[in-house]
């Protein structure tokens, strides 16, 4: 066993209200510049719909993440290594920047400037692509918002697969939610592992898969590996880039740009602990309903003595041990189990997890042909999304952790009503879904409430044991230029490193003990 | 024969070398100050129409093409006579290099085409994007060029001098230019386009050919790449 740790973040679905304030302040903070246009490392989408990049779900078509071969092994789906090499020169599955959507802007000038006209000015969209002015605009990060379009187009969503999607276009029948969506930080990235020049990885400190920008050479096998398709090519600067997960926020231990500024405070994020040793085993389970109890699995028990024994000879400091015992992220994955990782199946063991959305009841349900059951709480078969449908999305269609999930959070609520009203609050209410008192309580508090210093238990990186400070004193702000990259310090082609000079060493005082 | 002039000595013997020098001190220097803008710089997310055979064929034939010149020129005389009369040597340099030649030119062909006719792609190119694909085109066609006048010296002595041209330079032995004395024009300036392109590499994009070949190295790793903070320690340790 060798543990690792890393900040995960749980998403609550049931709350989002799809005002997109992450996917903008993300943007303004990370992809304003060129070549980035197109680009949202947080989007939001409306499901039912294909999504962005459009019909990203579609893996027959993407080949992103890894597929399970015969004899058990995990290989990228896209191709192993000789594959990957071979269509270095053209990749065949990697989207075009219209699948996403052509960046514009508008010609406000015109609308200042025009001449006297029979009609109004108008402002045309100019392409940031080719500089043209577009006659229509074709398609957005979020053409679909609202279901917007036609359900014919829309229910292409490949999450509709084993539903009876039909009846889900009639207007009396149409269920939506709003998916907020970001790089997932896997613990088995297909991105990493799809590199030519091995310029993608994952920090052991804190699990978050970064683009090394000066390694990459723009070979773009990434963006096709990727099966969330979170994966950007720059086409200026020619590089790829992707969610660094506001890491500098992070260390110091403030949480990511979206999460901090969610208007809905669906946002979480937490450490876990979890067993690298076992990464591989548990992505190549055979069956894809497994998946999502074997990356379960692999969350180790913050509180178990043992594991922090292990977890401090790994280099885990002490600091991020107890963040660990107060992450939302595993109160809610773990011990609650309502929260789920989003595709499964794509083997890749995501780290960022839902908490899968409550509904109305059916117009159906309503009109009394389906009951509730036996403890009072509606059926969740009779909730407007259609469980299979969450399923899909969550748990590779197995069905039965999510009803779970269902049913505990309409408990709760339905507890916490009976509380609020004066009314008999039923103790089997809760016990019937595996739920007690103090649960429910912290349910509550946890997701309704939702205070900042719950949502965001986030240990800060130890830059104190990092560097010996001693020896980085002065070395920015006054240096032997090329600003504080450090070429005074290391051999480069340009002078390099000074002769030895004989000094006499300082010596710290605890090393002098 | 008559003996080379000071231009031809310039040219054939002294300009190849400034080119290799030019070629691995600048690809050496961008790499290590300006790692960033070292890059294949793909056009590909713009637009995929054309790039997908243009890239292809070019790439593969050119591959051959390359591979062809080092086993070709490289691979010393006396292995090679053991092997085949250099009639034969001549007549696979042109059968292979032809074929492997026509397939690159016409796939750069189509990639030119993309570059110029594609707004979004014309818009979105460095000068030195368009002047590359021109020079690259340019020098497959003198490559070509070269064969049916290698068709006319079914000998094979023409073509033993031109690999005994470039061992001179290779091996640093000098005289080249009278070597080629002689040669016709579309030899030398094959040559001469050929270690010009090499001179302007390191200030284009073609600098991603050194990580094509460091790509290999993909082979050989793990799927997974784990970075160590090295500030990331144990406090308690």
């Amino acid at each position: 066993m060798k543990i690792r740790a890393q900040i995960a973040m749980v998403l609550n679905l049931d709350k989002c209200i799809g005002c997109h304030t992450c996917s903008v302040t993300c943007k303004n903070v990370w992809t304003s510049r060129k070549g980035m246009e197109y680009v949202w490392f947080n989007n939001v989408e409306t499901k039912p719909g294909i999504g962005y990049p459009k019909d990203w779900e579609n893996q027959q078509r993407w080949k992103g993440g890894w597929e399970r071969k015969r004899g058990g092994k995990l290989v990228p789906r896209q191709g192993g290594r000789w594959a990957v090499l071979a269509r270095i020169f053209a990749n065949p599955y990697l989207p075009e920047i219209d699948d996403y959507y052509e960046p514009f802007t508008f010609d406000y000038e015109n609308l200042q400037t025009a001449p006297e006209l029979p009609t109004a000015p108008v402002a045309r969209p100019i392409s940031l692509v080719s500089g043209r002015t577009m006659d229509k605009v074709e398609w957005g990060p979020n053409w679909e918002e609202i279901l917007g379009g036609e359900f014919d187009k829309r229910s292409k969503d490949y999450n509709f697969e084993a539903v009876q999607k039909d009846i889900y276009g009639q207007f009396e029948n149409t269920f939506m939610l709003y998916l907020p969506r970001l790089c997932e930080h896997c613990l088995n990235p297909s991105c990493v592992a799809s590199c030519p020049s091995g310029s993608i990885y994952k920090r052991e400190e804190d699990g978050i898969v970064l683009v090394d920008q000066d390694k990459c050479r723009g070979w773009r096998m990434c963006v096709s590996g990727c099966p969330y398709k979170k994966m950007y090519y720059n086409w200026v600067s020619g590089k790829a880039e992707k969610c660094t997960f506001c890491y500098p926020r992070i260390e110091a231990g403030m949480p990511t740009v979206c999460s901090e500024t969610c208007v809905g405070r669906i946002r979480y994020l937490g450490a876990l602990l979890y067993d690298s040793d076992r990464i591989e085993e548990a992505a190549s389970v055979e069956n894809p309903h497994d998946l999502y109890h074997a990356q379960l699995d692999l969350f180790l028990d913050p509180f178990d003595p043992e594991i922090r024994r292990r977890a401090l000879e790994d280099g885990i400091a002490e600091s991020w041990i107890e963040a660990a015992r107060n992450s939302p992220a595993y109160k809610m994955a773990v011990e609650w189990k309502i929260a789920f990782p989003l595709h499964p199946e794509y083997r890749t063991l995501p780290m960022v997890w839902y908490v899968p959305p409550l509904s109305p009841i059916s117009a159906h349900a309503n009109a009394g042909a389906i009951g509730s059951s036996a403890n009072g709480l509606p059926d969740v078969g009779s909730l407007r999304i259609p469980v299979r449908y969450l399923a899909n999305l969550l748990t590779a269609g197995n069905e039965a952790p999510v009803v779970s999930a269902l049913e505990r959070m309409l408990a709760m609520r339905a507890w916490f009503r009976a509380k609020q009203l004066g009314e008999f609050q039923d103790p089997a209410l809760l016990s019937s879904v595996g739920l007690d008192e103090a649960t429910a309580g912290e349910m509550h508090r946890y997701l309704a409430i939702a205070n900042y210093e719950d949502r965001f238990v986030i240990p800060t990186a130890h830059r104190e044991t990092a560097h010996d400070a001693y020896k980085i004193r002065g070395g920015c702000g006054f240096t032997f230029g090329n600003g504080c990259d450090g070429i005074d310090a290391k051999a480069g082609l340009f002078g390099g490193k000074m002769g030895r000079r004989k000094m006499i060493p300082i010596r710290k005082l605890d090393e002098a003990e | 024969m008559t003996a080379p002039t000071i231009l031809d000595d310039f040219l054939f013997d002294i300009y190849p070398y400034i080119c290799l020098a030019i070629l691995l001190l600048g690809s050496l220097i961008r790499f290590d100050r300006e790692p960033y803008s070292w890059k294949s710089d793909s056009s590909q997310t713009l637009r995929l129409r054309q790039l997908r055979m243009g890239s292809n064929l070019f790439h593969y034939g050119v591959l051959i093409v390359i591979l062809g010149h080092f086993v070709g020129f490289l691979m010393p005389e006396a292995i090679v006579l053991r092997l085949m009369s250099p009639t034969e040597h001549m007549l696979l340099a042109m059968v292979i290099g032809g074929i492997a030649g026509l397939i690159a030119i016409i796939g750069m062909s189509v990639l030119i085409h993309r570059r110029l006719a594609d707004v979004r792609i014309r818009g979105n190119s460095r000068r030195w994007d368009i002047a590359i694909v021109v020079m690259l085109w340019l020098q497959l066609a003198l490559g070509i060029a070269t064969v049916p006048v290698s068709a006319q010296h079914m000998g094979g002595a023409q073509f033993e001098r031109l690999v005994a041209y470039v061992q001179t330079v290779v091996y640093f032995q000098g005289g080249g230019a009278a070597i080629l004395q002689g040669i016709p024009w579309v030899y030398k300036a094959h040559i001469l386009l050929g270690f010009t392109i090499f001179l302007v590499s390191p200030f284009t994009r073609m600098v991603h050919i050194w990580s094509g070949v460091g790509s290999i190295a993909y082979l050989f790793r793990p799927y997974q790449l784990v970075r160590k903070d090295t500030r990331a320690a144990n406090p308690m340790k």
